[in-house]
């Protein structure tokens, strides 16, 4: 789960971390207020959107004028930001974060991160700030340098220091870093945090640190077992896609992707691997969709409802293994669901697991127009044959 | 022979009472795993399945000399059952529950390190050897015992590998699946280490998903160790970056972790890849007998 800027800083803010003074505005007379109330001759105006590249996209401007800042905040809000991370239709915009000017002598880079491979949390650091950090991961690794925690001992003032010589950072500055750094530490752990970054900490004009942006990824499952209600509370539907917040709420796992054939299958990496074979046959899927292992009836119904609900998909592949769950009870699901719903695509039906002679056979008594498959392969084949002769362009058919 | 688990395995299950635990608990029996008893905290004393309860593991494995042990537990306690079986004893711990804050992993990986315990998951099916010992949640009726040795990040998708190598004649000697989460217990490299090792085992299918390196560690431990052929198929060809495929773990971040990158490293170390993973059986097949 994703938090915006300006709860990412309100929580910095709580660990001692240094943020700039500013406030959040939802209307564009509030963000002239703020400006108004910090006072001074400069003030930055930034769109809060769950997405990177903000920047570039024209949702961070640097303005001199509270009138400017009403006008601008006025352009953005209830408009939706595009940036190089958003899809093409971008994240609505429903608050700014309008803040003090600030000066900027220097821009680092600090993040923290769950490492898989030494399973620990891991610090980076890197002194190339306010610019995409994995392009420079990329292009100059030697720029990027980390400090392991170890969770016992927790962080270590020496390692901040490693990082902050490492940064190019005086003696002087080490205190200040050490206490940033273990601020964020303290967030991770107390947060159940999967990431953290500050791009950029920057060294003020006055020669202060300040994280200036604040990004924190919180870990779903520690929000699933419901430790952390305070972050729970902070999170914003509206930048999440409709449909993917539409099924978690029926317990599926699903996924909008580019191509034409909606999928239902259940487990993850199966759903992945029929993805991968729709596309081996010259298909391409239009989501991924993990019914979960606990299939019922409700659950194939209502996935078949929301694949539907993209005007793209043009056939649907159903591939379930049942191995404990029965075959003859999920297409019982099926052809309940396919009458119910009235689905008007084709729909290839792969069966495996218990009792699949007694759910092949429901579906062909159903009268339905159901294509029953032998395998994988043979499913694949088939949903592609079935959507190809259709001969209707990708996203070209209406649903009333 | 086999790996972790055989038909002298005593099985102790945690969280036996709850609805998951009892109808897999029941499914197990019914397969022929000596499940010699349950993990309940405050219903010591009592049966369940026909099999007796206990307040705590440390008595469990007193009274029944259990070796192994499965968790159903739900998210927010399996740490602490996952920590309470090391602590007793048990050698080979499975945990099926999902969910689990990665944060609380990672301290339990801390916490196990050092001690001999083989952690299987979470967030996994766990581990069967055909005919001996079925510990989880797969159909048991789809395995048979024989050659090769499977290991997977996945559920469905290992019974997929499983049905096809039944179907090929060729059966399994152990299927273990390792889980889908970040922060997890034995690794591809262990499992590949034990079928190395396993006289019964004649070829390993390893089926991987994007995200991580597991599949890049393994590649390179099959380069240095393995004799055996090994096939394997990564899930996730035509996932985006940025996008998590249901599993915590399934998640191309900062370009790294992706189907092909893995796919490469595993050519490159000599292992036979599939594209599909309807083909499988006919490559394990062609390896192992030709």
């Amino acid at each position: 789960m994703n938090l915006h800027e300006f709860q990412a800083k309100h929580l910095f803010a709580g660990e001692g971390i240094p943020i700039p003074r500013g406030y959040v505005a939802s209307s564009s007379a509030e963000a002239r207020e703020a400006a108004e109330r910090l006072g001074g001759e400069a003030w930055v105006v930034k769109a809060q959107v769950h997405a990177g590249g903000r920047g570039h996209a024209g949702g961070v401007r640097v303005l001199q004028d509270p009138e400017a800042i009403e006008r601008y905040a006025d352009a953005l809000l209830g408009e939706r930001l595009v940036t190089h991370q958003t899809d093409g239709r971008g994240q609505p915009v429903r608050a700014v974060l309008v803040e003090e000017g600030v000066t900027i002598h220097r821009e680092l880079y600090l993040g923290a991160l769950v490492d898989r491979a030494s399973q620990r949390v891991v610090f980076m650091a890197s002194d190339a700030g306010g610019v995409d950090i994995e392009a420079v991961a990329a292009a100059e690794p030697e720029r990027i340098h980390t400090a392991s925690v170890h969770p016992a001992a927790g962080l270590q003032p020496y390692q901040c220091r490693q990082l902050g010589f490492a940064l190019g950072l005086d003696k002087a500055h080490m205190g200040e870093l050490t206490r940033v750094m273990q601020g964020l530490y303290r967030l991770f752990l107390a947060r159940d945090l999967s990431l953290v970054e500050v791009n950029p900490l920057i060294v003020t004009g006055e020669g202060r640190l300040l994280a200036l942006d604040a990004k924190v990824t919180v870990d779903d499952n520690a929000v699933g077992v419901g430790r952390q209600a305070e972050i729970q509370d902070m999170r914003d539907l509206s930048q999440e896609e409709e449909t993917e917040v539409r099924a978690a709420e029926h317990g599926l796992n699903y996924i909008t992707l580019d191509g034409n054939i909606g999928c239902m299958v259940n487990g993850a990496g199966l759903a992945m691997a029929t993805m991968d074979v729709i596309k081996l046959h010259g298909g391409a899927p239009a989501n991924f969709l993990d019914v979960g292992g606990g299939t019922d009836a409700e659950r194939v119904a209502e996935a078949f409802k929301i694949i539907l609900s993209s005007p793209a998909v043009a056939g649907i592949l159903v591939n379930i293994f049942g191995g404990i769950v029965r075959c003859d009870m999920i297409a019982e699901g099926i052809v309940a669901a396919v009458k119910e719903i009235g689905v008007e695509v084709p729909v290839v039906v792969r069966l495996e697991g218990t009792n699949v002679e007694q759910g092949k056979q429901i579906l062909a008594d159903s009268g339905l127009d159901v294509i029953p498959a032998d395998d994988l392969a043979d499913a694949a084949g088939r949903i592609v044959a079935a959507v190809g002769q259709r001969g209707e362009p990708e996203g070209s058919r209406s649903r009333a | 022979m086999s790996i972790l688990v055989d038909e002298r395995t005593r099985v102790l299950v945690q969280g036996a009472t709850g609805r998951q635990g009892s109808f897999h608990t029941e499914q197990a029996i019914a397969y022929g795993t000596q499940v010699v008893g349950g993990v309940t905290p405050g219903r010591g004393g009592e049966r369940h399945l026909d099999r007796p309860l206990f307040d705590t593991v440390r008595e469990a494995v007193a009274e029944t000399g259990a070796d192994a042990s499965v968790i159903y537990v739900p998210a927010a306690f399996a740490p602490d059952a996952i920590l309470e079986a090391a602590d007793a004893g048990i050698r080979v711990i499975a945990c099926i529950t999902e969910g689990i804050p990665v944060l609380d992993m990672l301290h339990v990986k801390e916490a196990l390190r050092g001690q001999s315990v083989y952690l299987i998951g979470p967030n996994c099916p766990g581990v069967i050897t055909p005919d001996a010992c079925k510990i989880g949640i797969m159909p048991g009726h789809i395995h048979r015992r024989g050659r090769i040795g499977i290991v997977s990040r996945s559920g469905t998708l290992t019974y997929e590998a499983v049905k096809q190598t039944t179907d090929a004649g060729l059966g399994q000697s152990t299927c273990v699946g390792i889980g889908g989460d970040p922060i997890q217990g034995v690794s591809f490299v262990d499992c590949l280490a034990h079928f190395e090792a396993d006289p019964e085992t004649e070829g390993v299918v390893m089926v991987g998903e994007i995200g991580g390196s597991a599949e890049e560690e393994a590649a390179a431990y099959v380069r240095e160790h393995m004799s055996k052929p090994v096939v394997a198929y990564i899930a996730g060809v035509t996932a985006p970056a940025g996008k998590r495929m249901g599993h915590a773990g399934a998640i191309i971040s900062g370009g790294r972790g992706s189907a092909e990158d893995k796919f490469a490293a595993l050519e490159a170390a000599g292992v036979a890849t599939v594209r599909s993973p309807t083909e499988i059986g006919a490559r394990i097949q062609a390896l192992v007998s030709g």
